[in-house]
């Protein structure tokens, strides 16, 4: 059989083919090293921690991580731990979260779910406009106007729980755990919010009307489809929250009392205290000495693990139920 | 417990837009009734009338009466939510919930009825199961996503599902239409045996498979896009596939239109 293709043609056709292929390598080529920066950069943060923080820890006099002494002032007596630290940056996140999760999922909820659409609008707008306010003004709100607005409740939980730990007496001024938490609840409320509504929106049609053709009400239907379908995603969206809480620094500066040298420990959410990033920022202005830095480069690297270990957690969750999602 | 049904004068409304007008007609119980004719010609929207899936969209709306067994389930005082547990749908797409097992599947509408003995949620599975002919497929992987069973099979979980919760009318909208040819056997070999125990309604494009499976044929159509679907002929479907009164129905199944 005689050439179906005129021969010129042909050559239009390799031509077309080269120049595609051109571009589908230079995209391929753009689009890993994209992700090779983005590795290599987590790589080179944490090798940047690790080199400044070891030979500190190294000449550490008392334990790293259980110590509750922090002293840093002589370079030859390096004193520092971060227990203390620790509890603070985990209780007053976790409260975030505890605060955050069921009301950004519930308004994530009512905005794709039941709002009508003159009404979710509105309401979406001034959730991504929370995120969009500077976390200074948050901590600066935060002692001034709501600190002082949610005191009675917190003497109310301290007087009739205080017999608990957690709820026990503490101080008396607006800097608690207890005020940090509910401000960070605050911040992490649009972020969380923004993704849930993103998942539950794109649940298919096909399973909410299965649901509905089953005789499910409008909530049953909700939780038989857009809330299992949504799962993975408000996981993620909660990780990401717990991460900015985690790593909050300017409000907590702001709100937070710094406890005064060698006073108890108090497990309290009534208490002060420093979290990781709060502490390195009160004293940034003091890094004079490698040893000094060092300590609190330490407690960054801790932060650092902190946070990677939370988003571990958070993707075996996801995984764990990897073949019944979508 | 099969059930017949009478509509008088159902028309569709979605916002202000007429879908279906003045629909009238009488579906025996223990049988199959076909509704067939060219897309957007109503039939679909006719049948999510009958349980009142309609409703579920904002604007949808059902005037007349449709009354089953002597009920009026458009009745003022009628739940749609309870309508719809004793009128069973299935869909066009095969569409079991992702997130579970098959066994929660089928269950799954039992459980909204509040259903939580184990053993009875477990004979009712193998029940539905069986009589959707798939329990000798799946009965050693029931804790299995039922995501991953093939679309026939999903279709075939799909109409357990449905009946597992003892409806009394089953509707399927074109359940074979995603489904390949062996497939569409098995539904339309199952639906035969299903119209025992419900009355079924079905939907198609297949007008095959119309003749193949149903004691009743409805045709409607559309004088024009835009225009509100009406029902031209019903009546026992070998009649209506050899000699339909109307010269639209003629038209129609021996395809010189639509």
């Amino acid at each position: 059989m005689t050439a179906f293709y005129p021969p010129d043609s042909e050559d239009t056709l390799v031509k077309k083919t080269s120049r595609g292929r051109f571009g589908d390598r230079a995209i391929a080529f753009f689009a890993s090293a994209s992700g090779v920066a983005v590795i290599a950069t987590v790589l080179l943060v944490g090798l940047f921690l690790l080199w400044r923080a070891i030979p500190s820890i190294l000449q550490d006099q008392v334990p790293f991580l259980t110590s509750r002494e922090w002293n840093v002032n002589n370079p030859d007596d390096l004193r520092f731990g971060i227990v203390d630290l620790l509890w603070t940056t985990v209780l007053s996140s976790v409260m975030a979260m505890v605060l955050a999760v069921p009301v950004a999922i519930g308004i994530a909820i009512y905005i794709t779910q039941y709002a009508p659409r003159r009404i979710a609008r509105p309401i979406a707008s001034a959730v991504d406009l929370l995120a969009a306010v500077p976390s200074i003004v948050y901590g600066l709100w935060g002692i001034q106007v709501l600190a002082p607005a949610i005191e009675p409740f917190g003497d109310w939980l301290s007087e009739n729980l205080g017999w608990i730990p957690l709820f026990a007496p503490g101080l008396t001024s607006a800097g608690t755990v207890y005020s940090i938490g509910v401000v960070l609840a605050i911040m992490i409320l649009p972020i969380i919010t923004a993704i849930s509504r993103e998942v539950f929106d794109q649940t298919p049609l096909l399973h909410k009307e299965a649901a509905l053709a089953l005789g499910a009400t409008h909530w049953e239907m909700v939780r038989t489809t857009v809330l299992p379908f949504g799962r993975p995603g408000v996981i993620s969206a909660s990780m990401l929250g717990l991460g900015r809480a985690l790593g909050e620094t300017m409000a907590v500066v702001i709100i937070l009392s710094k406890p005064a040298p060698g006073s108890d420990f108090s497990a309290s959410i009534f208490a002060g205290g420093e979290t990781f990033a709060s502490k390195i920022a009160n004293n940034a202005a003091e890094f004079d000495s490698p040893e000094k830095t060092g300590a609190y480069i330490a407690a960054g690297l801790v932060l650092f693990v902190l946070t990677f270990i939370v988003n571990a957690i958070a993707r075996w969750i996801i995984s764990r139920r990897k073949e019944f999602t979508e | 417990m099969s059930k017949t049904i009478d509509a008088n004068n159902v028309s569709v409304h979605y916002g202000k837009f007429l879908a279906v007008e003045d629909v009238s007609m009488h579906i025996e119980k223990n049988s199959v009734t076909a509704f067939i004719g060219p897309s957007g010609c109503g039939k679909t929207t006719f049948l999510r009338a009958l349980n009142r899936m309609i409703e579920t969209i904002p604007g949808g709306r059902v005037d007349g009466s449709i009354i089953m067994d002597g009920v009026d389930i458009l009745g003022a005082d009628v739940d749609p939510v309870a309508v719809r547990r004793d009128v069973g749908m299935v869909f066009q797409r095969p569409n079991p919930f992702p997130t579970m097992s098959i066994f929660d599947n089928v269950v799954a509408g039992l459980k909204l009825n509040g259903e939580r003995n184990k053993a009875t949620l477990q004979d009712v599975a193998e029940e539905a199961l069986r009589s959707a002919n798939l329990w000798n497929e799946v009965k050693d992987r029931l804790d299995r996503p039922g995501a991953g069973l093939s679309g026939g099979q999903q279709q075939r979980l799909c109409i357990a599902r449905a009946i597992a919760v003892k409806p009394d009318v089953l509707l399927m909208d074109e359940p074979c239409s995603a489904l390949d040819p062996i497939s569409t056997l098995a539904i339309e070999d199952l639906i035969l045996e299903l119209k025992r125990e419900y009355t079924v309604a079905i939907v198609t494009h297949n007008m095959q498979q119309a003749s193949r499976v149903s004691d009743t044929t409805g045709f409607f159509t559309i004088a024009s896009v835009g225009e509100p679907g009406h029902l031209i002929e019903m009546g026992p479907t070998e009649k209506i596939f050899s000699t339909p009164l109307e010269q639209a129905t003629e038209d129609y199944i021996t395809g010189r239109f639509g």
